[in-house]
């Protein structure tokens, strides 16, 4: 099992790292290194929520604080925006801390509020603090590449590296402390474990990682504002629906849910590629939120967590009891 | 100082008194009762003793330390474990995952607590169900993964609430060598329990609370033949 997963890891690496020698066309690269993005940013949400129970309807704070620590950079340091990839995660970090300060006295949906609405705060500090971010005016840099090969393989190191780590940690000390508190942190507590500690820890890898993201994504797209990077729906709510979608509580439930999402984004945001009336791609949000019901009703624990029941349908069988990860709603 | 003491222990929920002025002392290596009607407060005791509650008044001592107003992970480290009345398994893992996460208490290597965690297991006679889902366990092996699982945490000092209750007149008779058996390995045991059978067996010395205040304590047949105890449980003719 163990191997098979890391051969499976290895190979699709190599698959991707021969993706754009073969396909030559910017527009299939780019839609892979945006996937490739959500990976990254998924696998974190996937870290705090999917496997330590805290749910975050904040990770813009973090994707946002990324980008913006990489714009800074170079609108107010004058530096490259590359220094924000340094920058980028601990920034994150930092504002991970904060966060984890202010929302985890909270448990359950008062938690999952609290971040909302942090969130929502650093989003308005984005706005308004004009001397810092320019506003909604936004932060626009200069990309140092044409080509879409560098940035490819920097995002597909980064997302590599980001599932290569979490999976790690999962094995780890720290991986069963996370699981222990999301499955009940008063006998998490009585074994102990500091439920605040390892929840901050969870938080901190995870803002560490979307960070990183956050600043990769400055430097590629060369544009921020606001209401991109800290948005509710295009980051925190999208970063929900790759892990759940794909399979939370499971490290390849969020790549796989991150390629999903991103591909069906881009099929509504070009009606089909033009095959489709006009109007489907008004009707994206009201697609997103009939898949999350359909997902919840039917597959809660996502495409990797109930691949058995998906195989089992296919065969016609019984399908069997969902097992293990996955998030109880 | 005893090895474990606690001192004019209360405990105030608005205007109700759970625990009142509770005193008592275990010694080291024995098996303390802890025993009284249904809502007298036993529970109550053990959920201050580890942390759960804050205490309103009263003191602590673990090993001439005291432990009150630390917290509760705090308190397993200092080596008192316990167990659930109402049981807490890990669900969605396996038996084996939720006695290695307990056994982290002392390591942080997996493999120091992967074996550590099968060698409780194997000591509690679950050595057979070591990947079977935790939620999948029936209440006695719940119970019995509970007591492994405090039991990895390495305690000095075990608290046992209830683990007795649901259990088949079998399984009670296995959970009864299973505590003499901990005890044997030099851990301490107090022990909440209703079935009197099995407490008036096992404990060296009992404690009976009612309304939270103690009515009677002393060796099992004294306190068995305690007027006190007798109405609590009985009433008055």
């Amino acid at each position: 099992m163990k191997k098979r997963s890391t051969l499976i890891g290895l190979g699709l690496l190599a698959l991707f790292a021969v993706f754009p020698l073969v396909e030559g066309s910017d527009y299939y690269r780019h839609i892979v290194i945006i996937a490739l993005m959500w990976v990254v940013i998924g696998s974190s949400w996937n870290l705090l929520a999917g496997y330590t129970g805290q749910i975050s309807f904040g990770h813009a704070i973090f994707f946002g604080v990324g980008a913006y620590s990489a714009g800074i950079c170079t609108t107010k340091l004058g530096i490259s925006a590359w220094w924000g990839m340094l920058l980028g995660g601990p920034m994150a970090m930092i504002s991970g801390l904060l966060l984890g300060w202010i929302c985890f006295r909270l448990r359950g949906s008062y938690f999952n509020l609290a971040t909302l609405a942090v969130a929502e705060v650093f989003r308005l500090v984005a706005i308004y603090w004009r001397d810092l971010t320019e506003g909604m005016q936004g932060i626009l840099i200069i990309t140092t590449f044409r080509s879409k090969i560098p940035y490819y393989f920097l995002a597909l190191g980064l997302a590599a590296l980001c599932v290569f780590s979490i999976s790690r940690i999962m094995k780890s000390k720290w991986g069963f402390y996370f699981v222990a508190i999301r499955e009940d942190q008063d006998a998490a507590e009585a074994l102990g474990i500091s439920s605040f500690k390892y929840k901050s820890l969870s938080l901190m890898v995870s803002s560490f990682f979307t960070g990183l993201a956050g600043a990769f994504y400055m430097n590629y797209m060369g544009f921020i504002d606001p209401e991109v990077v800290f948005s509710l729906y295009f980051i925190s709510i999208m970063a929900i629906l790759v892990a759940m979608i794909g399979g939370a509580g499971t490290v390849w439930g969020p790549p796989v849910g991150a390629f999903v999402m991103v591909l069906l984004q881009e099929l509504f945001r070009s009606s089909f590629f033009g095959y489709a009336p006009k109007w489907v791609s008004e009707a994206h949000a009201l697609a997103f939120g009939l898949l999350v019901i359909l997902a919840i009703r039917y597959m809660a624990n996502g495409v990797v967590g109930d691949f058995p029941k998906i195989v089992n349908l296919w065969n016609r069988k019984k399908p069997m009891p969902s097992g293990a990860g996955g998030i109880e709603i | 100082m005893s090895f474990f003491e606690i001192k004019r222990l209360t405990k105030a929920f608005g205007g109700l008194i759970a625990v009142n002025d509770l005193s008592s002392s275990v010694e080291e290596g024995e098996i303390y009762g802890l025993i009284g009607p249904n809502g007298s407060g036993k529970t109550t005791v053990f959920n201050l003793i580890t942390a759960y509650y804050p205490i309103t008044s009263g003191t602590i001592h673990f090993r001439g330390k005291e432990t009150n107003g630390l917290p509760t992970w705090k308190i397993c480290k200092a080596g008192i474990g316990r167990t659930f009345q109402i049981v807490k398994p890990l669900r969605r893992m396996t038996v084996l995952e939720n006695v290695m996460t307990s056994a982290f208490c002392r390591t942080s290597s997996s493999t120091v607590a992967r074996d550590r965690a099968i060698e409780v297991l194997h000591f509690c006679e679950m050595g057979k169900k070591l990947d079977y889902p935790a939620k999948s366990l029936t209440i006695g092996d719940r119970k019995r993964m509970e007591i492994a699982r405090a039991l990895a945490t390495e305690p000095k000092l075990l608290l046992l609430d209830e683990t007795m209750a649901c259990l088949t007149p079998q399984e009670q008779a296995e959970g009864v060598q299973l505590i003499r058996k901990i005890r044997d390995s030099g851990i301490t045991i107090i022990i909440v329990e209703h079935i009197m059978q099995v407490i008036m067996n096992i404990c060296d010395r009992i404690l009976c609370i009612n309304y939270g205040q103690e009515i009677a304590r002393g060796t099992p047949s004294e306190v068995a033949n305690n007027q006190a105890v007798i109405e609590a449980y009985l009433g008055k003719e």
